[in-house]
């Protein structure tokens, strides 16, 4: 086993226990610094194991493990450097920022990666960077770590490599193909916001990295149909994140740009974080301020709304409705501006129609369509069938003259479901986050 | 009042389709099928054996898969290994009436046995995710990764394929504490072992053949999980609500 062989080397050199604690501290200081990064997906873009080599990537992201805040750990996370030439105000790896500074060597990366690996801790690894010198400087180094990993320890898991805003189009063609995801984190929703916070950085330099990714994947496309080997090209394709809560922007702003970037770009995720206050400076939140979670949940079922129910960015934000509602989500408070849509019938209503009901996931619309192909469905079939009954019975009617007959405003009806949701309700408050009750 | 029959079978899946097989054979009505191994305490019924036979078995599948889907196949297999009591009874339901179907068409959501199956294969599906996840391999000497696992069913059956291809270049063995056996990859092929003496693979005797490296990289990787954590995020419901407290026991990162 050649890469344990080489670790060995590494580890167990000399002097062991210093080398072993300096990639400790290493390890400690640029996985802290990662961790702002709330992408954690190892999803889409299925790899092989060819030739009995190292790993796989089934397509289906698996969360090794949980932190303490609940988020799934599927990736080894880590910055390259915190070493950076810039000073963005929302970043600890800034300039300005009187931190420890490390970086580690590519060896180094790819053998934590591969002992990672192989003892089912991880799905692969996601490598991020400070910047150092220039863009193309510190995208070769991320590029490096990759390439070894597949082309020296024949390694199939996942890797995502972040790219770095202004790198040269040479670079990002030759980085999508050893990685199966790029991104470049867009982080201020707005231009303006991003001129206040990042000065030294253009929009134009985390544009050009995404508008390559997605041509070279679409040549990737058409040119796969007539030469079969065309080598693949990032296969889970590319996502962005934004920070939530920095600068004063809307609701309706974020997921407009979300919308911008999935359309424009064909993004396959956004991400929305939660700023979290790490430094003092007065363009944003004083250190101490809550993190916006709940807002960033609210956002991740709009976006989820958008992708797989069927609604448009307009229907849930827009010049009335500028910020999503905290206490109702987002689904439920679109059906409340709309009663007059409701209630549908369950067993006549189209597929599109059932997705909106609140109460009423994805799932179970698959169901109720393949169950009423047998029968009429009543509420009992309806209960068995797992939809959430206590909010969804005053919007649908069934096979049963028992309904709810009687008209209700948006408010109180409003009123009746947070009161017997209650516990579910004041649940996220105390931050219990999920994506739909 | 007729006493009722119970089947018993050696608690294999050919062995419980061999029962299915007996019941239309003998046309017994609402027998109540068990593993050998649970014992019986039920006045008035007739006990009958039912021996493995192999060709049984492929009958009865291969009825079941003309109707079926591959995907509702799995499901029922799935729900066999739960080892929920009586779920035999609940699966022998099904098949009757998956066999009266006439087509292979559409699943009948309402019906209550299809549902209470798709629910248990549902539950199983996910005790098998989390055995994807949750095997911590410790690497001892003579490079096997080794794991020590408990879960809630059955599973290993079911994570062979995953482990075997995507670790298709180390040789690793993953163990059932509670059912004794484990799944073994030699670098060919999986093969199922038991161990004469259990305390071959108990914890203290897996330290013991560490290879030398092991301990640091149980130590890196315990850094990199305590430093990913954001403090001001801190949830432990939902922490604990993804990573329950009885499979901390073989989380290196738990330990
Ligand atoms: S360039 Fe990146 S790493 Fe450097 S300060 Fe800005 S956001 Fe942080």
């Amino acid at each position: 086993m050649k890469s344990l062989e080489r670790s060995k080397i590494k580890f167990n050199a000399q002097q062991p226990n210093m080398l072993f604690d300096r990639i400790r501290e290493k390890l400690s200081i640029l996985a802290d610094a990662a961790k702002y990064d709330v992408s954690c997906a190892s999803s889409g873009g299925k790899r092989a194991n060819t030739n009995k080599g190292l790993g796989n990537n089934t397509g289906m992201g698996i969360c090794h493990s949980y932190t303490e805040d609940g988020r799934c750990v599927s990736l080894l996370k880590i910055l390259l450097t915190n070493h950076c030439i810039y000073d963005c105000a929302y970043c600890v790896t800034r300039k300005s920022n009187d931190i420890k500074r490390a970086a580690f060597k590519i060896q180094e990366v790819v053998d934590l990666t591969i002992n990672f690996y192989r003892r089912n801790y991880i799905e692969g690894l996601f490598l991020s960077s400070g910047i150092f010198k220039n863009a193309d400087y510190t995208m070769e180094r991320l590029i490096n770590v990759a390439k070894k990993l597949r082309l020296e320890e024949n390694f199939n898991g996942y890797i995502h490599l972040k790219s770095i805003p202004g790198t040269s189009d040479e670079l990002m063609r030759e980085a999508g193909l050893y990685a199966d995801r790029l991104s470049v984190n867009i982080e201020i929703p707005t231009v303006s916001g991003l001129k206040l916070l990042a000065p030294d950085k253009k929009h134009e330099d985390f544009i050009k990295p995404m508008e390559k990714v997605k041509n070279e994947i679409i040549q990737y496309n058409t040119e796969r149909k007539i030469i079969k080997s065309t080598p693949r090209y990032a296969p889970a394709g590319q996502s962005t994140q934004m920070i939530i809560g920095a600068t004063g922007e809307s609701d309706r702003d974020i997921m407009y740009s979300a919308t911008y970037y999935y359309k424009k770009f064909n993004m396959r995720r956004v991400y929305y974080s939660g700023y979290v206050p790490v430094l003092t400076d007065n363009r944003l939140p004083s250190l101490g301020t809550e993190v916006p979670m709940l807002r960033e949940n609210r956002l991740y079922q709009t976006d989820w709304l958008l992708r797989f129910y069927g609604f448009s960015v307009n229907e849930i934000l827009n010049d009335t409705h500028k910020n999503l509602d905290l206490d109702i989500d987002p689904k439920l408070s679109w059906a409340l501006r709309n009663l007059n849509l409701f209630p549908i019938d369950i067993n006549t209503a189209n597929k599109l129609m059932l997705a909106r009901v609140p109460g009423i996931g994805m799932q179970s619309v698959y169901k109720i369509l393949e169950a009423r192909k047998f029968r009429n469905l009543d509420w009992s079939h309806l209960k068995a069938i797992g939809i959430a009954l206590n909010r969804a019975q005053y919007f649908i009617t069934c096979n049963s003259k028992d309904f709810h007959k009687k008209e209700l405003s948006a408010s109180s009806l409003k009123n009746i479901l947070l009161k017997n949701s209650n516990s579910k309700y004041t649940k996220h408050f105390n931050q219990q986050l999920s994506l739909f009750s | 009042m007729n006493p009722q029959t119970i089947l018993v079978y050696d608690g294999t899946f050919d062995g419980f389709l061999c029962c299915v097989f007996t019941v239309y054979d003998q046309k017994i009505t609402d027998p109540i099928i068990r593993k050998r191994s649970q014992t019986n305490n039920q006045l008035f019924t007739i006990t009958e054996d039912i021996i493995t036979k192999k060709q049984q078995a492929i009958r009865v599948w291969n009825g079941f898969k003309k109707k079926t889907t591959s995907n509702e196949q799995r499901g029922f297999f799935k729900a066999f290994l739960s080892e929920i009591k009586g779920v035999e009874n609940t699966l022998l339901n099904y098949m009757k009436s998956i066999f009266i179907k006439t087509s292979r068409n559409a699943i009948d959501f309402s019906n209550k046995d299809i549902l209470k199956i798709s629910q248990v294969a549902r539950m199983v599906e996910r005790e098998k995710h989390r055995m994807e996840a949750f095997v911590r391999f410790q690497l001892i000497k003579d490079s096997l990764y080794v794991s020590t696992v408990a879960p809630d069913f059955n599973v290993l059956p079911l994570i062979i394929h995953h482990f075997k291809d995507r670790y298709a270049d180390q040789k690793w063995l993953i163990f059932d504490t509670t059912r004794k056996y484990g799944i073994y990859y030699d670098l060919n092929s999986v093969e199922i072992v038991t161990f004469d003496n259990v305390s071959e693979i108990d914890p203290k005797t897996i330290k013991g053949h560490y290879c030398n490296q092991e301990i640091d990289f149980q130590k890196l990787w315990t850094t990199y999980y305590n430093n990913v954590n954001i403090k001001a995020r801190k949830n432990t419901k939902l922490h604990v609500q993804h990573l329950p407290k009885r499979y901390w026991k073989y989380l290196t990162e738990k330990m």
